[in-house]
This record gives structure tokens, C-alpha cells and sequence, in this order.
């Protein structure tokens, strides 16, 4: 256990430091940022200035050295544009980001899970066919498009629910927190859904697969043959045999939530950290840039973890360490 | 067979027939099979790989899923037919009068749910009140009966924490839960070593006599059943073409197939004589050869095997479907 715990931490810290190095070359060479910030107007002694005030004048091997031993400490660096520090940024936009993805997955479970089994135990039903090709439609379409044709329908047309913004928030332990209010509900059941669509689409699928599976293992031959009911063997046998890698899979792709939810935080104007990236990067903010990149490995890393030990817990022939390597 | 007897016959499957709907239409995996079992009675099924005997075993636990289908026959336990009795009774009696264990003890038990929990809803699909912990007590003396050491902790334990032997002697110990009338047992020691085949089928054997349990056994190797059961049932190509006591069946086979099995078998052979070998293979299941379906491997065969073959009497209680029997009634 603890010899896996510290594995897991090299490869995360190896991992941030690659990743750092490769932003810092990487922004180096898409261009200056002092181009996107400054007016043209102003004087190339304001313009020496500003550039001296950031660091930029330096050679890129000493701007590294000095983010990393600024970084050792926790220190990312000033925003370029906010002049705040990069990392409280990052943070204090956090939260929105989670709480979408949190809501996006819980979505997906709940929808995916139910209209997979259902898929699963009929295949051949009309309503299972139908299952099949809204899901097709699910990965097919566009997240961007069904997002503006949501916000036309829902928001414009109908009027039911808000189409940007978080509404109201409760602060749990100091973290606002939307699903908690009535307005907060209303205000990310589009987003959330939006960025879930994908994903449902993923649970039925994997869901059907395992079910169709597992319905033809010799051990639901021999419950039955034990008398067991139809309904428990579906709930007991199968949904267990099922879930178990399901959610090892939907652990995993939490992270791609977050990557994706920067579409839809884009769409609905939801305040999380995808809005403050696409701003950061369209002005080469290097220090957004970075924290933004290793708060993504951070938590990454978190979610692997949990995942793994997920895992081991869940399914008695694997022991942690072996899980997902 | 004494008219008394054969009123304590607690299985009686006549006439079964199982089809398949396979890309190439339906096809007959098992035909015209006939069994009759008597309380406590251990009868042994026999036949080649693909003959029908897991078919016939599925059918009557009525556990055959689509593509197959019973399309005829009757299956009385105890006097009541399964195929009219509906679902719900046939899920009373699945487990509870009737059980079966199968070939791949790696496979029976759920991988993912404890032993206990797999043991104890055998017990609770058919008595609901019982209480968890006369539950849990009837699941220990079961699988003490079968030989598992400390009960108690193995109750605790998953299914990849067994050995293959231990896992078939769980597979056993559910069958037994219930005390049921009949088990059917599908080669369960098909997949595990010699020595641990002999042990589970002597265990077996005494378990059964001593609670009067019956029990079909079904495999491939006629060396085990001449040990095991009573009565024998020899199956080829989805029909059954010879039964009787088995002493009788072993030493003087009336069908030539019997007859051809018995001589396979490496003990019936001088040392260093080649082994007999039925010449030909299995007919598949779409291309039944018309009339004996022995036929084209027979060479007792003529002009009449081509025509359909009834089970015939040989008296004793033994019964063949050949015009030329080894054997005369
Ligand atoms: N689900 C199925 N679909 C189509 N055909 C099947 C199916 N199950 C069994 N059969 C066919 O039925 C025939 C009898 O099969 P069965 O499993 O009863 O043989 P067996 O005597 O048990 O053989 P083995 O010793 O290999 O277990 C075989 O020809 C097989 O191909
Ligand atoms: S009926 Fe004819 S072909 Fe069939 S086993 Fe008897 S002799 Fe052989
Ligand atoms: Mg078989």
C-alpha cells in the first residue's frame, strides 16, 4: 500500500515537471505575450518596462528556474492580466468546474445506467433499439451545437430555465456550491446535461455490453438453477458483475469531463475554470496557463487514485497496485 | 421392472425433444428421450461429446435459453409436468425438488459475491421467514458435508480464494442446500484432476444414498459410471439408444455404439494392442443421417437400419434401439 501511494507520487511529480517544461518551451514559441498586452501605442520605454516587471527579459532557462524554485514554495507566479496569483485564480474558479462535472457524471449514471440494463435485458425491443440510436446521436452530435439548441429551446423559446450563470449559491466550508439552492438547480440543469450527453451515451453502451455479457455467464445459469428470482439475478448478479467496471471507467473519464467542460462553460457562460483558461490562453497569460495544466495533473492523479482504490474495494480479486496498470 | 417400482419412479421425462434455431433453421439437439428415475436411484447419462447430453440436462430444469427451445415431450417430477407447471412453480421447484451442478466449477459461482451470500439466497428464493441465522447454520452443516474445513471463515470467502475442487464442492453443497428430490449433475469433475474426481464422486455417491437424494450423472467416460450408478443411459446423437442396470449394460452391450464405447476404453485392451476406435465421426446436427442414426458407422448395418428405429424391449430392463442387436431379447 504505502510502496504504491509512493509510486503514484513520483510518477505525479515526474509528471508536473515534464508537463511544466513543456508549457514554458511550448508558449515560448507561439509568441510574446507583452504583444497581446500592451497597446500598440505605447512607448518602447513602458514596453521595456512591463517586460522587465514580468521577467520576460530574461534568457528562458533562468524564467524556468526561477518559476520552479517559485513553484517548490507554491507559488505559480502572477497572473499577467489580473495580477493576482495564478494558482488563487485557478482555485477559486475551481469549484464551479467540479461541481459541473460532478453533476455531468451523476447524470450520466443515472440516466445511462437504467437505459443500458433495459437495452441489455431486451435487445431485440423496440425500446431498446431506440436506446441505441439516441446514443449513436449522443456521440455523434456536436457538444456545442446540442448546447445552443438546448439554450434555444429550454432558455428562448420556452422560457423553463436560465441559460448562463451559476444563480444562487450556498458556501459550504467556504466553497460556493450551486445544486444546493432551488436557482442554482435550474441554472446548471442545462449545462449539466449538456455536458452529460456525451456520457450517458458511454454508460448505455458500456452498460448493454456488460449485461448482454454477464447474462450468458454460467453463474446466472446456476442462480437460476438455484431457483433464484429473475429480478434479484439482474440486481444482484449481473448489476454487480457490471457495475464494477463501469464505474473504474466513468472514474477514469472524469477527468475528460473537465476537459470537455470547457466548451459548455463556454456555451452557458458558467463560471468555472474552462472560461478562465480559453481567456488565459487567447492572451497567453503563461502563469494561468501552468497552474491551469498542473491542477488538471493534480487532480488527474486524485481521481486515478480514487478510482484504484475504488477498485480494490469493490471487486475482491484485485488488490490495490494491480488495479488499472 | 415391477409394476411397484416403477410407482416410486419420481422422474419421468418421455418423448423429449429440444430444438435450436440456428442460422441454418431449426435443428434437433436432442430427440425421443426417454428417462425414468426412481426415488434415491443414481443413474449414469452417457454419450460422446455433443451427443445432448448438457441439452437434455437443461431441459429438464427448464433452463434452455433462446436459440433452443422444448418442442416436445413431458417431463413429470413427481408427477407433475414442468413444461405446463408455468414459470413461477418452475421456480419453486429449481433448486428447492430439483437441482443441477455443472462442468466448470471456475464458473458456477459469481466471482464477485461472497460465498455465504451466494449460499444463503438458495435457501431464502424458497423460504422467505427463515431467519438469517438458521440460514447461515443450515450453509455450514453443507458444506461441512462436503468436506470444507472451517465453514465458518469460508462463508466469508470469494470464489478465486477456492481451488477448483473446493469450488465444485461448494457447487455441490448449494445443489444439497435444500435436500431436493433429484440432482443433475453435468460432468462436474470433467475439469479437475484424477485423484480429486475420484474422492468428489465417492462423496457424492454416499451423500446420496444416505439422504435418498437420486442423482443423474451425466458424462463421457463409461468408467465412471460403472462404479457410480445404477442404470445407465446411453446417448448418441440426441437419442438415447441403450439403457439398462449397468452390470448388465457393461458386460453384454446390446447396441453396437455401446458396444464400441466399451471397447474404447484403454482397460478393456491388452497392453500394447492399439485402442479401439469407433471408425467415423459424429453426425452435425442439420445432416442427421435418415433411419439409425448409427448407421453410417455400424457395420452390423442393412437396408432396414435406413428406416426409423424404435426403442426396443430387451427385457431386465433393458432397452436399445438396433434391429440387429449384440444381444439377443
Ligand atoms: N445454444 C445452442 N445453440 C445451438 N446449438 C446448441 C446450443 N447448445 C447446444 N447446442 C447443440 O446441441 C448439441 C448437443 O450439445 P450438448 O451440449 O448437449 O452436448 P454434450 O453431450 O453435453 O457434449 P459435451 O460432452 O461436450 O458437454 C450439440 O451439437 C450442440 O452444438
Ligand atoms: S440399427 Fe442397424 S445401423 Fe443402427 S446400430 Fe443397429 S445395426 Fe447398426
Ligand atoms: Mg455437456
Amino acid at each position: 500500500m504505502t510502496a504504491y501511494l509512493l509510486r503514484r507520487l513520483g510518477q505525479t511529480v515526474v509528471t508536473l515537471f515534464v508537463m511544466s517544461l513543456l508549457v514554458f518551451i511550448g508558449l515560448y514559441m507561439i509568441g510574446n505575450p507583452v504583444d497581446v498586452l500592451i497597446s500598440s501605442s505605447a512607448t518602447p520605454q513602458e514596453r521595456q518596462a512591463v517586460i522587465a516587471a514580468m521577467g520576460l527579459d530574461q534568457p528562458l532557462w533562468f524564467q524556468y528556474w526561477t518559476f520552479l524554485s517559485h513553484a517548490l514554495t507554491g507559488d505559480l507566479g502572477k497572473s499577467f492580466v489580473y495580477n493576482q496569483p495564478a494558482l488563487r485564480l485557478i482555485l477559486s474558479r475551481m469549484p464551479a468546474t467540479l461541481e459541473l462535472a460532478f453533476s455531468a457524471l451523476v447524470l450520466a449514471l443515472v440516466f445511462g445506467i437504467p437505459l443500458g440494463l433495459l437495452a441489455g435485458l431486451k435487445p431485440k425491443a423496440l425500446v431498446s433499439r431506440v436506446i441505441m440510436v439516441s446514443s449513436i446521436l449522443g456521440f455523434s452530435l456536436p457538444t456545442f451545437w446540442i448546447g445552443l439548441m438546448m439554450i434555444m429551446l429550454f432558455s428562448v423559446k420556452l422560457g423553463w430555465l436560465p441559460a448562463s450563470g451559476r444563480g444562487d449559491t450556498v458556501n459550504v466550508l467556504g466553497v460556493p456550491i450551486s445544486i444546493l439552492t432551488l436557482d442554482g438547480l435550474r441554472h446548471i440543469a442545462l449545462p449539466a446535461l449538456n455536458l452529460a450527453l456525451f456520457k450517458i451515451s458511454l454508460v448505455i453502451r458500456l452498460t448493454r455490453a456488460g449485461v448482454i455479457e454477464c447474462m450468458q455467464m454460467e453463474y446466472v445459469r446456476f442462480a437460476r438453477a438455484k431457483g433464484v428470482s429473475e429480478a434479484r439475478i439482474v440486481t444482484v448478479h449481473v448489476l454487480k458483475n457490471t457495475l464494477i467496471p463501469l464505474i473504474t471507467v466513468i472514474g477514469l473519464e472524469f477527468g475528460s469531463v473537465i476537459a470537455f467542460a470547457v466548451v459548455t462553460e463556454t456555451i452557458f457562460a458558467w463560471p468555472g475554470m474552462g472560461k478562465l483558461i480559453i481567456d488565459a490562453i487567447s492572451v497567453l497569460d503563461r502563469p494561468v496557463i501552468l497552474a491551469y495544466l498542473l491542477m488538471t495533473v493534480v487532480l488527474f492523479t486524485l481521481i486515478n487514485l480514487v478510482v484504484d482504490i475504488f477498485y480494490s474495494v469493490a471487486d475482491p480479486r484485485v488488490r490495490l497496485g494491480e488495479a488499472a496498470e | 421392472m415391477t409394476p411397484a417400482a416403477n410407482a416410486e419412479k419420481m422422474l419421468v421425462v418421455s418423448g423429449l425433444e429440444t430444438r435450436f434455431n440456428t442460422s441454418r433453421g431449426p435443428v434437433a439437439a436432442v430427440r425421443d428421450v426417454n428417462i425414468e428415475v426412481g426415488r434415491g436411484e443414481i443413474v449414469g447419462l452417457v454419450g460422446e461429446s455433443g451427443s445432448g447430453k448438457s441439452v437434455t440436462g437443461l431441459s429438464l430444469m427448464g433452463l434452455i435459453d433462446a436459440p433452443g427451445e422444448i418442442t416436445g415431450g413431458r417431463i413429470l417430477l413427481n408427477g407433475e409436468d414442468l413444461r405446463s407447471v408455468g414459470g413461477k412453480r418452475l421456480r419453486q421447484l429449481r433448486g428447492d425438488r430439483i437441482a443441477m451442478i455443472f462442468q466448470d466449477p471456475m464458473m458456477t459461482l459469481n466471482p464477485v459475491l461472497r460465498i455465504d451470500t451466494q449460499m444463503i439466497e438458495a435457501i431464502r428464493a424458497h423460504d422467505r421467514k427463515i431467519s438469517r441465522e438458521a440460514a447461515r447454520q443450515r450453509c455450514r452443516d453443507a458444506l461441512g458435508l462436503v468436506g470444507i474445513p472451517s465453514p465458518d471463515e469460508r462463508l466469508l470467502a470469494y470464489p478465486h480464494e477456492f481451488s477448483g475442487g473446493m469450488r465444485q464442492r461448494v457447487a455441490i453443497a448449494i445443489a444439497m442446500l435444500n435436500n431436493p428430490d433429484i440432482i443433475i449433475a453435468d460432468e462436474p469433475t470433467t475439469a479437475l484432476d484424477v485423484t480429486i474426481q475420484a474422492q468428489i464422486l465417492a462423496e457424492m455417491q454416499k451423500l446420496c444414498r444416505q439422504r435418498g437424494t437420486a442423482l443423474i450423472w451425466v458424462t463421457h467416460d463409461l468408467t465412471v459410471v460403472a462404479g457410480l450408478a445404477d442404470r445407465v443411459y446411453v446417448m448418441y446423437a440426441g437419442s438415447v439408444v441403450e439403457q439398462g442396470p449397468v452390470d448388465a449394460l457393461l458386460d453384454r452391450p446390446i447396441h453396437p455404439y455401446t458396444d464400441g464405447l466399451i471397447r474404447s476404453i484403454p482397460s478393456h485392451n491388452e497392453p500394447g494392442r492399439p485402442l479401439h476406435q469407433i471408425p467415423g465421426m459424429t453426425p452435425a446436427l442439420d445432416r442427421m443421417p435418415q433411419g439409425c442414426r448409427f448407421h453410417p458407422r455400424c457395420a452390423r448395418r442393412t437396408e432396414g437400419c435406413l428406416s426409423e428405429i424404435p426403442l426396443m424391449d430387451f427385457g431386465g430392463g433393458r432397452r436399445a434401439r438396433c434391429i440387429h442387436p449384440l444381444v439377443e431379447g
